[in-house]
């Protein structure tokens, strides 16, 4: 049974067309990397399977019903926003808050709902560092802790928008092999939205690449080809290999660094990849 | 000091008014939308001098009106409730329109000053009553919705994809919180009621870090600064709300300072902690 099943797929957001006529299937036990510049449309797509963003056209499934919101067996770690670093809350009535938290009454926890926020710390690595309150926390830090949230309530589907943004290339590589592990470990589906495809390459199964509307689904070697990439992204592109990485490159001009450079924060994204400029 | 009946009615009133305020700020603060409490209380300074014009209580006119705007920002969603420009034009508004209905009504340039700065000595006995139903109204709202709120207001997207309106639940925070905004306002005065609603939910969350233990922290320092700002104002016949204010802000303060000892403490005791043999999946005594 596939765990994602888009058909023919049309979604538009304030009446612009973000997925026009996609197609997809992903299945049980697969870690997919969902790539493509910025505004292809990859929070759209999660948000989409989380039943958030009705499509126009076409029908989604999920674990084989309908996409509907309020799904427990689906987990979602969103695209880190700012408001998160200024609240005084411990992480670990963070990761508390999520477990039946649609449920009405008082927001105290018996003894299993605790467990199940220990359960989901330890999966994470992040016991010790949910006894601070957020405040004292660092990106990196944080991206755990929702990773934590995302894992309450024992989901069989995880969709993890852009964990990798504002971490360096060692944080990057931990969070990448956290989230590869946890997908072994629990036997889920993932699939993991990010910018550039080199972090990602040793965890993937299939890459789902995203540009103008359009939608290519497969291994690395299926999708990350000259051809595909010129049809999503709507120009020449040509892909270059490099000591087992990869570059999208437009003209001289790494495409994948070039479209995320604007949100890269103070810079550090630039460093790693600036050879490739040259290459 | 307790026997005066004006004395007496003042705690009651405070006391009930305090533990509204206190939990209801707790929340406030968390989402980030003081500044819409803030408001409210402008508004509701408009409906209570609409009251005075028409005869009724101004209690129920600054009811009336706080709800009503409460519901509409919350109705307005997160994009107007959170924008502090449209929020300050609202609220320079509506203390105009206070204004104008004062204009209107001379008579009744003390109440004006009893409403923008409050008067807790002189509460009368049946508003207390009033007081205490409002506040257990607030109170039973508030625990009913608090664990979806807290989810929506720590989460807001995962929220909703578990299947929480995020604007249902905003537009009943902000009703209770404009029911505890007309409350408190009968204590400190529309133009105080920071003091009371913020204060001590911000002192409590830069102490603690546990919702549970904000919470009753917060409601236990708005209840001491309430009480003892009354009993301050009876030795020194200085108003009740300067103290009350002094001793919010006061409290916010020492617990800002910088406190150097205590987090390397706890450091220490987590790496203690780490030292230990492998993580069990037990849970863990908090
Ligand atoms: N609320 C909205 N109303 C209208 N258009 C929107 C809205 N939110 C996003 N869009 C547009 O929808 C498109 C897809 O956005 P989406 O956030 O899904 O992209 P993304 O691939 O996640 O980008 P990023 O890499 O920047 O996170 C973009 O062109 C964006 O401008
Ligand atoms: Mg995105």
């Amino acid at each position: 049974m596939s765990v994602i099943e888009f058909r023919d797929v049309h979604l538009a957001l304030g009446g612009r067309p973000v997925l026009s006529g996609v197609d997809l299937n992903v299945g049980a036990r697969e870690f997919v990397g969902v790539l493509g510049p910025n505004g292809a449309g990859k929070t759209t797509l999660m948000r989409a399977v989380l039943g958030l963003v009705p499509p126009s056209r076409g029908a989604i499934r999920v674990l084989g019903r309908p996409a509907a919101r309020g799904n427990p067996a689906v987990g979602y770690m969103p695209q880190l926003r700012g408001a998160i670093a200024s609240m005084r809350l411990s992480g670990w009535d963070f990761v508390a808050g999520v477990v039946d938290g649609h449920r009405l009454g008082l927001p105290f926890l018996g003894k299993a709902a605790r467990a199940e926020v220990d359960r989901a710390l330890d999966l994470v690595g992040a016991r010790d560092l949910a006894r601070r309150p957020l405040t004292e926390t660092s990106g990196g830090e944080r991206q755990r802790l929702l990773l934590a949230q995302a894992l309450i309530g024992h989901p069989r589907l995880l969709l993890l928008d852009e964990p990798l943004i504002s971490l360096d290339p060692h944080h990057q590589r931990a969070v990448v092999e956290l989230a590869r592990s946890l997908q072994g470990e629990l036997g889920i589906t993932v699939l993991f939205s990010a910018h550039e495809l080199n972090p990602l390459l040793g965890a993937l199964d299939r890459v789902l690449y995203l540009g103008r509307s359009q939608a290519a689904l497969g291994t690395v070697d299926e999708v990350i080809t000259g051809p595909v990439l010129s049809r999503l992204y709507g120009s020449a592109i040509d892909v270059v290999r490099v000591n087992g990485r990869i570059f999208v490159m437009s003209g001289h001009h790494d495409a994948e660094r070039d479209d995320h450079r604007h949100d890269a924060p103070d810079g550090r994204c630039g460093s790693s990849g600036a050879h490739a400029h040259h290459a | 000091m307790l026997d005066y009946d004006f004395m007496r009615t003042a705690f009651a009133a405070a006391g009930v008014v305090a533990v509204v305020s206190g939990a209801v700020g707790y929340f406030l603060v968390l989402r980030g939308q003081t500044f819409a409490g803030h408001a409210l209380a402008h508004v509701g300074f408009t409906g209570a001098t609409g009251a005075f014009l028409v005869g009724v209580a101004p209690l129920w006119g600054l009811v009336l009106t706080t709800v009503a705007a409460g519901v509409g920002m919350g109705l307005m969603g997160e994009r107007l409730a959170q924008r502090d420009v449209a929020i300050g034009l609202v609220l320079s508004l509506a203390l105009g329109f206070g204004l104008l209905f004062l204009h209107f009504y001379t008579a009744f340039a003390t109440q004006a000053t009893a409403l923008l700065f409050g008067n807790v000595l002189a509460v009368e006995t049946g508003t207390v009553w009033t007081l205490a139903a409002l506040g257990a109204v607030s109170l039973a709202a508030l625990a009913a919705i608090s664990r979806p709120l807290l989810f929506a207001s720590v989460q807001p997207e995962l929220a909703e994809a578990k299947g929480v309106s995020l604007r249902l639940y905003s537009v009943l925070f902000l009703a209770i919180v404009a029911l505890a905004t007309a409350e408190c306002a009968q204590i400190v005065g529309v133009l105080l009621v920071f003091s009371l609603m913020v204060g001590p939910a911000a002192t409590a969350q830069r102490v603690t870090s546990g919702v549970g233990t904000g919470i009753l922290l917060s409601v236990a320092l708005a209840l001491a600064e309430a009480w003892i700002g009354i009993a301050l104002a009876f030795f020194t016949d200085w108003p009740s709300s300067f103290w009350i204010t002094a001793l919010s802000a006061g409290a916010y303060l020492l617990a800002a300072l910088p406190r150097p000892a205590w987090p390397r403490q706890a450091s220490l005791l987590s790496h203690q902690a780490l030292d230990q043999p492998a993580p069990s999946l037990t849970p863990r005594k908090r």
